[in-house]
């Protein structure tokens, strides 16, 4: 089993090639892989329940992170957050990519 | 204790995206882990440790240099290299097409094949590209 984390940067609502990091880690957890996807920057606007976004990723499986600090400059509260995102630090992101067998992939 | 490394490759120029910020807090968090943590600035990026970057004041707002405190990313990179552990290479083709050779101590300058070279031997290896 290899590792992948999927680190989204941009908003799905002014990049529509959110879209394919979505259907990547779905397809790349659907062959048996353990899948992070780590929101940060303008990315963790997806995570507000609100925007009913990250729903399919959430029923498959993937783990999905949200930047304490982007969520902050956004102001994003920790209960406004879709369920089964959990808000993270980025020392948490690093010990994902250090961790053996794992890929990358920032967006 | 195994040890762990941590390569990063960087192309936005400071002041144009997060991209930046959120980069500078991933090497300053796996620094504090105890990870080494390589940098391959290309393109824009060799614009980060700039020694010639100096904060400024607001007249908009009428604030002084003090007060604004602006933040300077070559303070951010002099700050991390000064933790340890860190190994941050410029482009060199890059710093030469920007004239930006005039950078913070322990910057150094190298090629694509350093790059290479750290990816090759480090844990993991993160590129973080411009959008």
């Amino acid at each position: 089993m290899t590792r992948y984390v999927f680190i989204e940067s941009r908003d799905p609502f002014e990049s529509r090639d959110t879209q394919f990091l979505e259907d990547t880690a779905i397809a790349v957890k659907e062959r048996g892989h353990d899948v992070t996807v780590f929101l940060v920057q303008n990315g963790v606007l997806a995570a507000r329940e609100s925007a009913r976004r990250l729903g399919r990723l959430a029923e498959a499986g993937v783990k999905l992170l949200a930047d304490d600090l982007s969520l902050r400059e956004r102001g994003i509260k920790a209960d406004e957050l879709s369920p089964g995102i959990r808000e993270s630090g980025i020392d948490a992101l690093v010990e994902a990519l250090v961790q053996e067998n794992t890929k990358a992939m920032w967006h | 204790m195994i040890n762990r490394t941590l390569t990063l490759a960087l192309m936005d120029p400071p002041y144009e995206s997060a991209n930046s910020t959120t980069a500078l807090r991933i090497i300053s968090a796996a620094l504090e882990k105890g990870i080494d943590v390589n940098v391959f600035a290309y393109e824009g990026a060799v614009c980060l440790p700039l020694k010639d970057q100096a904060p400024h004041a607001n007249p908009v707002k009428g604030t002084t240099v003090e007060q604004e405190e602006h933040p300077t990313t070559k303070s951010f990179v002099s700050s991390l290299l000064a933790i340890g552990n860190l190994t941050w290479v410029n482009c060199g083709l890059c710093v030469d097409e920007r004239g930006a050779t005039n950078v913070v101590d322990g910057v150094k300058r190298g090629s694509p094949a350093d790059f290479f070279k750290m990816a090759s031997e480090s844990t993991n290896t993160l590129v973080i590209p411009t959008k």
